[in-house]
């Protein structure tokens, strides 16, 4: 099968994998956030610049959000995000500079609003319906499956016995 | 009788999930129209001591065209934008998105020069204000400066027949 031998001739050379295909591999891991080193003025504004980088989205590549998103948006919203943080903004003024440019969409956690209620209170609003169906269900079914012998079947059962002998 | 409820839910999750078929998950409502169209002044393209603010378009009803050489649906674009310029019946204004100036004249002088002005938007900044992440997207703007509608990706002859013409139509009638 000369096929398959070809494909694994990457497998086999060694020297190949360990000298070019690992390294490259290793560097690619390196370059995702290699060129954005920010330095925060404290803890805080760090762990604020986290949570709003993962909770954005980045509308580019829609399912991702501006933490994990490589596109050129994403890049510079990162970093106008870290402005703003820098200039003292907080949550709140930031995620709505968001919303005023981007729309709703761009927060993974949308706001509690009269439109997003049901999204907040559906999943609630159908347990609930569940447990109340199950509860319903579990409670009507019917006692029957007793140890008590059916008497009337037993008789039978003896009658016939009696008359064999 | 006992099947009643079940149906109706069937159907009913039926009915949207067929609605959905025909939603555009990419399509995002621009909370943008409505609302004034975001300011800033930038240099103009090959005429750097000249500035643009979308101000000096009071009074007017216009296009603002975000676009970039990088941009290969703006290429598939751009000669719809040439015609409809040479019809002159709406002024066209490109924003030219993260780009380098030498490319972007030399697209113009190959392909065509649509736009009024071309504002050079190098660090996207003034992209982020408009609220754009899909090139090339074109607004309509109104003569009190109040964005009317957005467009996302390359139009098409057909958009501008149906939506965008009819729009600037009624938007210069309007005083």
């Amino acid at each position: 099968m000369p096929h398959l031998k070809q494909q694994c001739t990457l497998q086999h050379n060694k020297p190949l994998m360990v000298f070019f295909v690992l390294p490259c591999l290793l560097l690619m891991a390196f370059t995702v956030h290699a060129f954005e080193q920010r330095d925060f003025a404290n803890a805080k504004d760090k762990a604020l610049f986290d949570t709003l980088v993962a909770e954005l989205r980045c509308l580019v590549c829609q399912n991702q959000n501006i933490a994990d998103s490589q596109a050129e948006l994403a890049v510079d919203l990162r970093r106008e995000i870290f402005t703003m943080i820098e200039a003292g903004q907080d949550k709140s003024e930031i995620t709505d500079f968001m919303v005023q440019r981007y729309g709703e969409f761009v927060l993974y956690k949308p706001r509690l609003t009269a439109r997003t209620l049901v999204l907040w209170l559906g999943p609630a609003i159908l347990l609930l319906v569940g447990v109340f169906i199950v509860w319903r269900s579990a409670k009507r079914k019917p006692t029957v499956t007793t140890n008590q012998p059916d008497t009337a079947a037993l008789k039978r059962a003896r009658d016939l016995l009696d008359s064999q002998e | 009788m006992k099947y009643v409820l079940p149906l109706i839910v069937c159907v009913v999750i039926g009915v949207f999930l067929y609605k959905g078929l025909d939603n555009d998950p990419r399509f995002v409502p621009s909370p943008l129209i409505g609302q004034p169209a975001p300011e800033f002044s930038l240099p103009v393209l090959g005429d750097e001591n000249t500035v643009f603010t979308p101000a000096q378009m009071k009074g007017k009803v216009w296009l603002f065209n975000i676009w970039g050489t990088w941009c290969a649906a703006c290429r598939v674009e751009h000669p719809l934008l040439v015609e409809l310029a040479k019809r002159d019946v709406v002024d066209i204004i490109g924003l030219n998105y993260k780009d380098e100036n030498d490319l972007a004249i030399r697209w113009l002088d190959q392909l065509g020069d649509p736009y009024v002005f071309t504002a050079v938007d190098q660090s996207g900044r003034i992209g982020i204000d408009w609220g754009f992440y899909g090139a090339p997207e074109t607004f309509v703007v109104d003569k009190q400066g109040i964005v009317r509608d957005k467009h996302i990706g390359p139009l098409t002859p057909a958009d501008l027949q149906n939506t965008i013409l009819p729009l600037v139509a009624k938007l210069k009638a309007e005083s």
